[in-house]
């Protein structure tokens, strides 16, 4: 059977249907070279969907592959559905983080849903089960009716799909910044736990073993989801994008991990995989390039749920909750047994062929998986052309011009240049920081989000990294998101670099070693060299972060065309880490324990105002610096807090970033209730002691006693440590010492010192109620606004 | 002695009331919606989760389940029955307690760690509860507790009332929109048991916050009331229920 014609191709192809697809010129004449002949329509839509950036990579791919994956323990990483990492015990860890961020642009609700439900199947797809979820959101400005929307869409997203499967949702990060404003993004983050010995593969090894497809039907929703809405930028609104959203069923997909990690615990497949983005096309493809061979697709047999489907249609649908699975025949009738009894529509839809494509037949396959007579093979393609040989971009990068060049990093300008500080109160500023969009209590959102179901939750959500306990063990998970898109935009170098440096830094501060990163890198259209350059940088700071702190890379995923008419986002390189705590015992977390207990500040505090908070409430002259950031400094920070961890000398620890010093303790009373009385030597500015985000710096609580042991610890690891006083009281009190101190109080006509000197009650007050204003939503019991949607409520 | 903890297509939080009992120290059985036969245990929870997806509304379709057949005969026959969440808002649809689970307040899926406090401590399912307040999450969109004002007198007089949503000073959330009553609930309810006593739901989730590991162990003080009950019932041969009441407190 070589015909590959049909009635049902009798499209005609040519460059302007294939342009039309998202195939540009090139793209075309490559195709054509691969094939040896012209694409027919089904041959053309596969492609289209799999050279699409989202599937292929075609721009980032030479970028990614200079980063660091090795490292103990990995079993499996990028170009895995999902990184794996051994933790002992004989058990494993599964995580990635994946963006849907243009889908949940045009349906908030859906896309911030199926997002959820997508990343999830990369995880249960290496045979593990997941056990968190992660939603790192990004917005435009918060009063603004139309992030409100975005914003009420898609944490209602998140949590009815993550509700309804059972995963708790334990972190992430929401983040407003004008450059969201046409764009948002919405980037999950799921974990999952197995067992070493179930570890599968995206793969269809052994001529004759079936192919099967079990879960929801097939449908048109979500047809060309990869190449039309994730891999293209935006017009203005683009409502007739929204039949390329897909729909989720979380019940479904409940149904769908149980039967999954059933056949995968079972040895019933040999090899699993989920289809995401370009259906039924990428999940074949993938799984026969993996395994070196190829399969004959009975495209008769694939369940519809409508009528009149065309074969294109039918192979790059993204309709969701979707698995293909390769088992020996023997092994199918134990496959089946499975989907029934959790309630899952199954069919055998191919075989594993030795010839290496995806060869397509209409018209029915027989018993032995021989095209019927009278059958017609619509489409025949090379795996490896549309997966590991699929078409590669090497863009141009170029720096972007700026108008006047900023100064290097870590060059410190005059003290008060720019720092509108004369005058400052500096509890005024502390307060309304704390209350700020960005800074103040996230517990509107994740209210919504059940974040304790499978009783593994240590930590909930709002007061730094979640820790999850490993039932049978000592041991404890512990996750966090970050990503830093104002230094980004700043130097997308140092921005990726620092993202690296707080997420691990916020692993490691309650003991844990980070054992491998995910990044999602959001970027913008990587056609404009500018862009491109942006993407280039970041992955170098990202590997040069990750092979100076000696953790692993073991996933991600890209998303270029975050761009809309009032332009692109700021770069945007979003890292979660996971990492292992070995007894559950010592965890330490950010809130003060006990009054009368000494307050350190471990790291030296430099210069470079620039992308803080700070500047962004004060109006900061563009000129001064970010802030810089010493690599070497930064992991030996982070080995000296696991160090005094693992000792047994530390009660608290907080990592100092968004809002600098003042924010960092201020969370530390407010979350525990205890007030501190504090001195901080001044030697610049206030504003930098206070509120600067230089990196590499935490504050940690311990008994007076231990005091000196820390002292001596951190000098060993060639840092300072200073105590700067004591937790108790009710209020927060820093008196500003040294040369830098005076000024601002006599400007006001003050006679005492500078101190900073609030109450923990309003700091608290300033703190809740910041977002809940900033969004015009109640705060409180969590009563919001009333707004109906056909969600499943229940619990 | 073996607990039962039914699992529907789309429960969740069955893992959790699994572990809970476990932690007990009894032995946990998963009891599959397809079949009425309850193999014997001596005691049955109807979890958390989204019993066939929820999407009409919660628990509606899971009432007509095979398992539901065999957990009414068994609730008959005086074997206790606790629904946590989901497992409630099945057992209100059921009929087998009083009442019923409206959207939240908020209109919201609420998720938070609540004080809930005992109504009595003479009951199968508050028999080891100290009496305080009992901290333990909710997550839950529909767990507005609501009834008609004559029904609600009438559990309130017959003791039927077995939680209310408390305030940090240990009085009930009266107010639906006290911060304190995180759906809205009638008269601060957040469980109740049927006439004969053997039979209670509530919304929030004490076998999520059984084991001091997960923050407090407060929710264990139920899932041991369940324990000792059943222990208690098997002991008696499996006695017809008799009100509720139990004879001997045993804290």
């Amino acid at each position: 059977m070589t015909d590959v014609k049909s009635t049902t191709n009798s499209v005609e192809v040519t460059l302007e249907l294939a342009e039309s697809l998202g195939v540009t010129a090139g793209g075309f004449a490559v195709i054509r070279e691969k094939l040896g002949r012209d694409p027919n329509h089904t041959e053309l839509a596969m492609f289209s969907v799999m050279w699409s950036e989202h599937c292929s990579y075609k721009s980032s791919k030479p970028l990614l592959k200079t980063l660091p994956t090795r490292g103990s323990g990995v079993m499996a990483g990028p170009g895995d559905n999902a990184g794996v990492v051994r933790i002992g015990d004989g058990l494993a860890v599964a995580f990635k983080i994946e963006s849907h961020n243009h889908p949940s642009a045009v349906e908030p609700y859906q896309g911030a849903a199926t997002g959820v439900g997508g990343i999830l199947r990369d995880i249960f797809t290496m045979g593990a089960r997941p056990i968190a979820v992660l939603d790192a959101l990004r917005f435009g400005d918060p009063t603004d009716p139309r992030t409100r929307h975005l914003v009420d869409g898609i944490v209602r997203g998140v949590g009815g799909y993550g509700n309804c499967v059972g995963v708790p949702t334990v972190g992430g990060e929401l983040v407003f910044d004008p450059s969201y404003q046409g764009n948002p993004l919405v980037n999950v983050m799921a974990i999952g736990l197995l067992e070493e010995k179930n570890l599968i593969f995206a793969e269809a090894p052994g001529e004759g073993n079936y192919v099967v497809l079990f879960g929801s039907t097939t449908g048109r929703d979500g047809i060309g989801g990869a190449s039309v809405l994730a891999s293209a930028t935006f017009a203005d609104s683009d409502p007739n994008k929204r039949p390329t959203v897909q729909v989720g069923d979380p019940f479904a997909e409940k149904l769908l991990i149980e039967a999954s990690l059933e056949m995968i615990s079972r040895r019933l497949v040999v090899g699993i995989q989920d289809l995401g983005a370009a259906g039924i096309t990428c999940a074949s493809s993938e799984s026969a390039d993996k395994a070196g061979t190829g399969i004959l697709v009975d495209l008769d047999a694939i369940p519809r749920r409508e009528p009149g489907m065309a074969p294109w249609e039918v192979m790059i649908s993204e309709s969701q909750e979707r698995m293909l699975a390769t088992c020996t025949p023997d092994q199918f009738a134990a496959v089946r047994e499975v989907c029934e009894r959790w309630g899952i529509p199954i069919a055998l839809v191919g075989r594993v062929t030795t010839d290496g494509d995806i060869a397509i037949v209409e018209g029915g396959v027989d018993e032995a998986g021989r095209p019927k007579p009278g059958s017609t093979e619509i489409a025949r393609i090379p795996a490896k052309a549309l997966t590991s040989e699929a078409i590669v971009h090497y863009r141009l990068a170029t720096q972007p011009t700026r108008r006047r060049q900023a100064p290097a990093p870590g060059i410190p300008l005059q003290a008060q240049d720019g720092l509108p500080e004369r005058g400052m109160d500096p509890a005024a500023v502390l307060v309304a920081l704390l209350g700020s969009p960005n800074l103040s209590s996230r517990r509107w959102v994740y209210e919504q989000y059940d974040a304790c179901v499978q009783s593994n939750t240590i930590e909930w959500p709002g007061h730094g990294a979640a820790v999850l306990r490993v039932k049978g063990t000592r041991k404890a998970l512990v996750a966090t998101t970050d990503g830093n898109q104002t230094l980004s935009a700043i130097d997308p170098f140092l921005g990726a670099q620092m993202s690296v440096a707080e997420a691990t830094r916020n692993v490691s501060i309650t003991g844990a070693r980070p054992l491998g990163i995910t990044n999602c890198l959001n970027y913008g259209n990587q056609e404009r060299p500018e862009a491109f350059w942006q993407l280039q940088e970041a992955v170098r700071g990202m590997g040069e972060a990750c092979r100076a702190l000696d953790i692993p890379v073991t996933g991600g995923n890209v998303s270029l065309y975050n761009e809309y008419p009032g332009g692109a986002i700021s770069p945007t390189p979003e890292i979660g880490v996971v990492g292992l705590l070995e007894d559950v015992s010592l965890l330490v977390r950010p809130p003060f324990t006990a009054a009368g207990d000494t307050v350190m500040l471990v790291g030296d505090t430099t210069p470079g105002m620039a992308g803080s908070a700070y500047a962004a409430l004060a109006g900061l002259s563009a000129e001064d610096a970010p802030p810089n950031l010493d690599l070497e400094r930064e992991a030996a920070l982070q080995s000296f807090i696991r160090e005094a961890i693992g000792r047994g000398l530390v009660a608290s620890a907080q990592d100092v970033s968004g809002g600098g010093l003042a924010v960092a303790i201020a969370e530390c009373s407010i979350w525990s209730g205890l007030g501190a009385s504090l001195r901080l030597g001044v030697s610049g500015s206030p504003a930098i002691e206070l509120f600067g985000e230089s990196p590499s710096r935490l504050v940690l609580s311990c008994r007076p006693r231990h005091a000196p042991a820390l002292e001596l610890l951190a000098r060993q690891f060639g840092l300072h440590a200073q105590a700067l006083g004591t937790v108790g009281g009710d209020r927060l009190r820093i008196e500003l010492t040294g040369q830098g101190a005076t000024g601002a109080a006599e400007e006001r006509g003050s006679r005492v010192a500078d101190a900073l000197d609030v109450s923990l009650a309003d700091l608290r007050h300033t703190w809740e109620h910041g977002l809940a204003r900033a969004l015009g939503v109640e705060s409180g019991s969590g009563h919001g606004p009333r707004q109906e949607t056909a969600t499943p409520a229940g619990a | 002695m073996r607990i039962g903890v039914v699992t529907f297509p789309g429960s969740n939080s069955d893992v959790d009331s699994l572990n809970a009992v476990s932690v007990a120290g009894v032995e946990a059985v998963s009891l599959w919606h397809e079949s009425p036969d309850l193999q014997g245990v001596s005691a049955v929870i109807l979890p958390g989760g989204f019993a066939y997806g929820d999407y009409l509304r919660a628990g509606v379709i899971a009432r007509f389940s095979p398992v539901m057949r065999g957990v009414s005969e068994f609730a008959a026959a005086g074997g206790h029955v606790l629904g946590i969440c989901n497992g409630f808002q099945v057992l209100a649809e059921s009929g087998l307690v009083p009442g019923a689970l409206l959207r939240n307040r908020s209109l919201r899926f609420a998720s938070k760690i609540v004080a809930i406090k005992p109504e009595r401590l003479d009951s199968p399912f508050t028999r080891a509860a100290t009496g305080d307040p009992i901290h333990v999450p909710i997550a839950h969109g529909e767990g507005c507790y609501s009834a008609d004002d004559a029904t609600l007198d009438q559990l309130e007089r017959d003791g039927q009332v077995l939680f209310r949503y408390v305030r940090p000073d240990g009085t009930p959330a009266l107010d639906p929109d006290d911060p304190s009553n995180p759906n809205g609930s009638l008269r601060a309810i957040a469980g109740v048991c049927n006439a004969a006593g053997n039979v209670a739901g509530l919304m929030p989730h004490p076998e999520r916050m059984a084991e001091a590991i997960l923050g407090t162990d407060e929710g264990m003080q139920l899932i041991r009331s369940l324990v000792l009950s059943a222990a208690e019932w098997e002991a008696a041969g499996r006695p017809p229920a008799r009100g509720g009441r139990v004879a001997e407190v045993a804290k």
